[in-house]
């Protein structure tokens, strides 16, 4: 693998639970719901690492985690070599410049009373140490002209832009501060497929022209696996699966891994019949109460009476080439081509 | 069963030979302050019992308002119906009366929409939602009309059926929503389903589920099936043909082995190539260049021509390309239809 020094951003047993309380007056915590329940994650430079899993498994939970939106409750996240859970004040504020964030949906992300030149500048207003004041308006501009929008619409408002330049003004907003690290939350799932190619090929783009390093959060395998390097699958709060994207489209060793990949439908009439399908009965378990043991086991066909006691740790195993967290890790083709 | 029957045979002028559903040049305008919001302009398709027609699109197209003109469920005003005719069985639906329009309606026809929690009233139970087709439509007293809302939560497989005829929908998950919208809308043994993003809103593990689930239901009853969607992926695995609209028209219309293989109008090429393949990785998508237009200020010619990579002056001007035949039961509204295939 790669140098140590690389890594711009790793997360070691982070944690958020979000407490369940009863009573008015006297609350009283009754329960947590994991919604991040240990993950650990590395992210080197100039690299994209996707994050995939079904809604409810804590990728929104861990994008916020890892921009400052949510306090963890447990665990680190080092961008490099600085703890920013322990952060405070100015060293917390010159930090998160580094870390930014494009959000899923471009039509409630962006404040209508706000014109475009407004929204792309305000990260300045908040850090003025990174443009002066009296530069702002010219780097607006050339952060419009940078993802392809026309840099004299700096006074229009986002109802005058479409979905797909909504998203562009979204990725501009991210790239204001000059961070090296950008997470974006399933940032192409609301846009139509043609814009959601140009939203893609730009964000590729902007990833070599600035060294970027992306974490992708997003639900559309398919988009995942264009884009990122490295994939990671969560399912309940945990990363279940991580490797390369080839390691985990083509030999997924996890059997959550392996149904996800199989039930994502292949625009390819002639695979129709051919292609190994799992479906997995009923739904995701409520994050209040997981089950013992493997999170997965309730609807995993392969569960035995091991999987409820032990909780299977991700690691490498014996018949798997990346780390897997199932305790009969093998590899199963799902998608192989014709 | 027997009385749904009887209820048909009331339509004058069905025939039981003519097309299970068939819609000829259907154009459909919204009124509003803005302007004419000209939202289909002249669709056309045909559906055999059996058959899943598959309407793709972006959003925009025209497809989930073909739908509700089909279903009788257009807001008017500001929606109208300008022109064209919705046959089912060679009955003009278009021209019954509102009362006569009612009993086709989940009778005949039915219809699922995209997101289940707002489609479902969230005061009643989901029992008591089913109960009420089988009480209007068929005038079931209300224990047995509960006892076939249990058989039909049973068919579309909600565990326990029994027992969660008494909750709301808000006790569902998405996709056991989705299974008592298609309960729904089966209740009565239509011929014709319509179903407008039916998955859309749903993780692939459960859209998997509830692909498979309408699949099977489908064959059961021998239904036809129109599927709306923006999804080239789900339209791969169940279609038996497509219909790709663009501002308000079908561009393309072909079987699904054909399209994919060599599409003969330049959006539906576009679109399935702007799709992340597995060779493509590491290289740039194609991209469609522009935007889809306004539905008010719609080009003149070929609608799609100002994004396309074929277009010449002949697309640029009135009229528009018409419905060519590139192959029997497939059609392309491109002059340059030949170019498109050829490559």
């Amino acid at each position: 693998m790669s140098d140590r020094n690389d890594v711009v951003l790793e997360t070691k047993g982070l944690v958020k639970h979000f407490p369940i309380s009863q009573g008015i007056l006297f609350k009283t915590k009754v329960g947590a719901v994991r919604a991040v329940d240990g993950v650990d994650l590395q992210l080197r430079r100039g690299e994209t690492l996707g994050v995939v899993g079904e809604s409810g498994c804590g990728k929104s939970t861990l994008a916020k985690l890892l921009v400052g939106l949510e306090t963890p409750t447990a665990g680190s996240i080092n961008v490099r070599g600085q703890d920013m859970t322990r952060l405070k004040g100015g060293a917390m504020r010159r930090a998160r410049r580094n870390i930014q964030m494009v959000l899923q949906d471009p039509y409630t992300s962006l404040n209508p009373r706000m014109t475009v030149g407004d929204i792309i500048g305000e990260p300045f207003e908040i850090h003025p140490e990174v443009t002066p004041r009296k530069g702002r308006t010219k780097a607006v501009q050339d952060l419009l002209d940078t993802v392809g929008l026309n840099p004299e619409h700096v006074n229009r408002y986002p109802h005058q832009f479409s979905g797909g330049q909504r998203q562009r003004i979204g990725i501009a907003r991210a790239l204001a501060l000059k961070p090296e690290i950008i997470v974006c939350d399933e940032p192409v799932s609301a846009l139509d497929v043609s814009i959601q190619a140009q939203v893609i090929n730009l964000l590729e783009s902007l990833q070599r022209e600035f060294g970027l390093s992306y974490i992708f959060i997003a639900h559309d395998l398919s988009v995942v696996r264009h884009i990122a390097d490295r994939v990671a699958v969560m399912y309940l709060g945990r990363v279940v699966e991580t490797g390369g994207d080839e390691q985990i489209y083509e030999n997924p060793t996890h059997p959550y891994t392996q149904a996800l990949l199989s039930a994502v439908p292949v625009p390819d009439p002639r695979l129709r019949g051919h292609r190994d399908q799992i479906v997995l009965e009923g739904d995701v378990p409520s994050p209040a109460n997981p089950p013992s043991g493997c999170r997965f086991r309730t609807r995993c066909w392969k569960a035995q009476d091991i999987c409820s006691q032990q909780d299977p740790v991700l690691s490498i195993r014996e018949r798997s080439d990346h780390p897997s967290a199932c305790h009969f890790a093998e590899p199963r083709d799902v998608v192989h081509a014709l | 069963m027997t009385d749904i029957k009887a209820k048909i045979d009331v339509l004058p002028g069905l025939d039981p030979r003519a097309p299970l559903l068939e819609v000829n040049d259907l154009h459909v305008e919204f009124r509003t302050q803005y302007g004419i919001s000209r939202a289909v302009n002249g669709a056309n398709f045909t559906l055999a019992p059996g058959e899943t027609l598959a309407i793709l699109g972006e959003s925009g197209c025209g497809k989930s308002v073909t739908a509700q003109a089909i279903m009788g469920i257009l807001d008017s005003p500001p929606g109208f119906i300008t022109k064209g005719e919705v046959k089912y069985r060679g009955v003009d639906l278009l021209k019954l009366p509102e009362k006569e329009r009612r009993k086709v309606r989940a009778n005949q026809i039915a219809m699922i929409f995209q997101d289940a929690l707002s489609a479902l009233n969230p005061v009643f139970t989901v029992g008591y939602q089913l109960a009420e087709l089988f009480r209007v439509h068929r005038g079931m007293s209300r224990g047995d009309a509960k006892k076939r809302s249990i058989e039909l939560l049973d068919q579309v497989k909600i565990p326990a059926a029994r027992a969660r005829i008494g909750d709301y929908p808000h006790q569902f998950s998405g996709g056991m929503r989705q299974r008592v919208m298609i309960a729904m809308a089966l209740a009565l043994d239509p011929e014709v389903l319509i179903a407008d993003e039916p998955t859309t809103a749903l993780d692939v593990t459960v859209q998997a589920q509830i692909m498979g689930l309408l699949a099977e239901l489908q064959q059961q009853r021998n239904m036809g099936l129109i599927l709306i969607t923006h999804d080239m992926g789900v339209v791969a695995d169940v279609a038996d043909r497509i219909s790709v609209m663009y501002a308000g028209k079908v561009v393309e219309e072909a079987g699904v082995y054909d399209i994919y293989a060599r599409p003969a109008h330049p959006y539906a090429k576009a679109l399935l190539e702007s799709i992340p393949r597995l060779d493509m990785k590491g290289q740039q998508l194609n991209v469609i260049k522009g935007l889809p237009p306004a539905l008010t200020a719609i080009p003149q010619g070929c609608a799609f021509n100002p994004r396309c990579a074929y277009a010449q002056d002949v697309c640029r001007q009135d009229p528009a390309p018409p419905s060519y035949i590139v192959a029997p039961g497939r059609t392309s509204r491109c002059h340059f239809w030949r170019d498109v295939v050829g490559e």
